[in-house]
């Protein structure tokens, strides 16, 4: 069982690098400009110059593909980095400190898990306007809440233990408690929801832009290329394909390393626990 | 006991609603610029946006348009679509038995495929057919409806022409909707499934049924499942309100006439009481699916009830 965990951990975390390092190369390895248009080339299939084919407006889908990689990792790193830094202080906040505090975050998480999923996202992506840094002000305006809950329960569990009264009777302040002993403990669990949270937020933006509510045209992203090709699926099933399986492949990666980090870090897991 | 938990956990919902009014209240009001302006368009007469100003109360202080804004939703009046030209109660009731019909099949889609094939994966640790489901939940979770959707239309609608590609008929309409919006679902149900099944098996009162004689799937399904039953109802019911999010995207991907195919046509047309309606409307039927599953976890599960009060 270790063994095969620990395999799969480092595929998913071997992938995923795969998926930054093409993201990062695009200007090099694309051999076209994403943006400029072929009209006499347009839904030709994969061949000699594009290899994955031409997009409805002649298009180079691989440079868009590549370009498209920016936006959803850029989309998702930033979702998962503005959650976090709202999610994490607030949680152990309440969690320490308890009281109305406590209270009071805990009924606005509430109100915010009241709406499905994308709902939230799609409301306030429509109504600010569709543009990346809506995108990630609308996700993580649900997304803080999953950092909120782990490090509240975190900060409440380690609020009675011995190390914290410790270091209470040594004089530190509630702020370097949090922050020097409450932290380490809650960090685990936070890493493992930051990764499932870029897949999540990685998702999200492919929803959003897939229903024109996220990344702006003519700027290249997974799911505005899969909303155009849904249109010529007929005649162009490339154009469907190929941003199809990178956003599979991204998010099967980011599973894998999930599911990884879970095994690895201890933390209570459904699927390992019968191995 | 039993009643205080009924009543503990019914008490959140008007307040979650009434956040949620709040909420859908702010929305419109962070629209950058003027709203008004934003749906009639910038040749739009002053006097009509004027009156479309007043009609929306955005004339009024902050204070009154809220209190006006929840007065009105407390009756169920939630204003007029300007797309439709009818009260936003009426287009969306109209929509909502679509969106329903669509989820519950899903649900059972996602139940009856995922339940049953999670508990025989738990009774062969690492056999062919565990490694299957394996990869089969993998799969519906790594695959989003946007991917798996235009997939099936594909292969069923356009290459094999089995079934229609879109629109909302009989049976044969309902089954790639459901089917992609059943995926993310059984993928999650699988995994849980054999999870709490594998634990089940391993429970005392499950071995000793074993000791006496009872054949493998009598203590599958009089035993185990039983015992595994109140954690998934639970997770049941929340991914079932899960599916109402899902709806929008997949509901656009086949033309189904539901809540979420309004919604986006709502957004792409700015009209903006009309999106306001349509959230409210999704997220008070997830609010009703997750207090109905954690009402259901409490009854089968005396623990949690006890634990809760």
């Amino acid at each position: 069982m270790q063994g095969r965990s620990r395999g799969a951990w480092l595929a998913g975390a071997a992938a995923l690098g795969i998926v930054v390092l093409l993201a990062a190369a695009a200007p090099w390895i694309a051999t076209a400009d994403p943006l400029r248009t072929d009209l006499a080339g347009r839904l030709r299939p994969p061949g000699p110059g594009h290899p994955l084919g031409q997009d409805a407006l002649g298009r180079d889908v691989l440079a868009r593909l590549l370009f498209g990689a920016r936006a959803s990792l850029l989309v998702g790193g930033a979702t998962v980095a503005l959650s976090c830094a709202l999610g994490a202080p607030l949680g152990l906040l309440a969690g320490y400190r308890g009281g109305w505090l406590d209270e009071a975050i805990g009924r606005v998480i509430d109100v915010l898990l009241a709406f499905p999923g994308l709902l939230l996202a799609i409301a306030l992506a429509a109504v600010l306007g569709p543009s990346l840094r809506n995108v990630v002000l609308a996700l993580s305006l649900l997304g803080w809440t999953g950092y909120a809950r782990l490090a509240r329960a975190e900060a409440a569990a380690a609020r009675g233990c011995e190390f914290v009264t410790a270091a209470t009777a040594l004089g530190a302040g509630p702020l370097r408690i949090v922050v020097r002993h409450i932290l380490p403990q809650a960090a685990p669990t936070l890493v493992v929801q930051a990764t499932f949270g870029l897949c999540g937020a990685i998702t999200a933006e492919a929803g959003l832009s897939f229903l024109g509510l996220g990344v702006p045209p003519p700027q290249p992203s997974w799911g505005s290329m899969l909303g155009e090709g849904r249109e010529f699926l007929l005649v162009a099933p490339h154009l469907l394909l190929a941003p199809g399986t990178a956003l599979a492949f991204t998010v099967l990666a980011l599973q894998l390393l999930g599911d990884g980090l879970v095994a690895r870090l201890g933390a209570p897991q459904d699927w390992q626990r019968g191995q | 006991m039993m009643r205080r938990f009924v009543l503990r956990r019914l008490a959140l919902v008007p307040f979650t609603l009434l956040g949620a009014a709040l909420l859908v209240f702010a929305m419109l009001r962070l629209v950058p610029g003027d709203p008004v302006e934003i749906m009639l368009g910038e040749s739009a007469a002053p006097a009509d946006v004027a009156a479309l100003r007043h009609d929306l109360g955005l004339d009024l202080p902050l204070p009154a348009q809220l209190a006006r804004f929840l007065g009105r939703l407390a009756r169920g009046d939630l204003g007029d679509s300007l797309a439709f030209h009818a009260p936003v109660a009426r287009v969306i009731a109209a929509r909502y038995p679509a969106t329903l019909e669509l989820a519950l099949a899903a649900l059972l889609l996602a139940v009856a495929g995922a339940v049953p094939v999670g508990a025989l994966a738990a009774t062969r640790p690492s056999s062919p057919l565990d490694r299957t489901a394996r990869l089969v939940s993998l799969a519906g979770v790594c695959l989003p409806t946007f991917v798996v959707g235009p997939l099936l239309v594909l292969a069923f609608a356009i290459r094999l022409g089995w079934l229609p590609p879109s629109g909302r008929g009989g049976i044969a309409h309902l089954v790639l909707p459901a089917a992609t919006l059943a995926l993310g679902m059984a993928g999650i149900l699988v995994r849980l499934a054999r999870a709490r099944v594998r634990a089940a098996l391993a429970e005392d009162h499950v071995r000793t049924a074993r000791a006496k004689g009872a054949s493998p799937l009598r203590v599958l399904v009089c035993h185990a499942l039983p015992s595994a039953l109140p954690a998934l109802l639970a997770v049941i019911a929340l991914e079932a309100g899960a599916l109402l999010g899902g709806a929008i995207i997949v509901e656009t991907i086949f033309g189904w006439p539901g809540l979420g195919r309004l919604v986006v046509q709502a957004i792409a047309a700015r009209d903006y009481p009309l999106v306001q309606g349509c959230v409210l409307a999704i997220a008070a039927s997830y609010v009703a699916a997750n207090a109905v599953g954690d009402l259901l976890h409490g009854a089968l599960d005396p623990r949690l009830r006890d634990a809760g009060s």
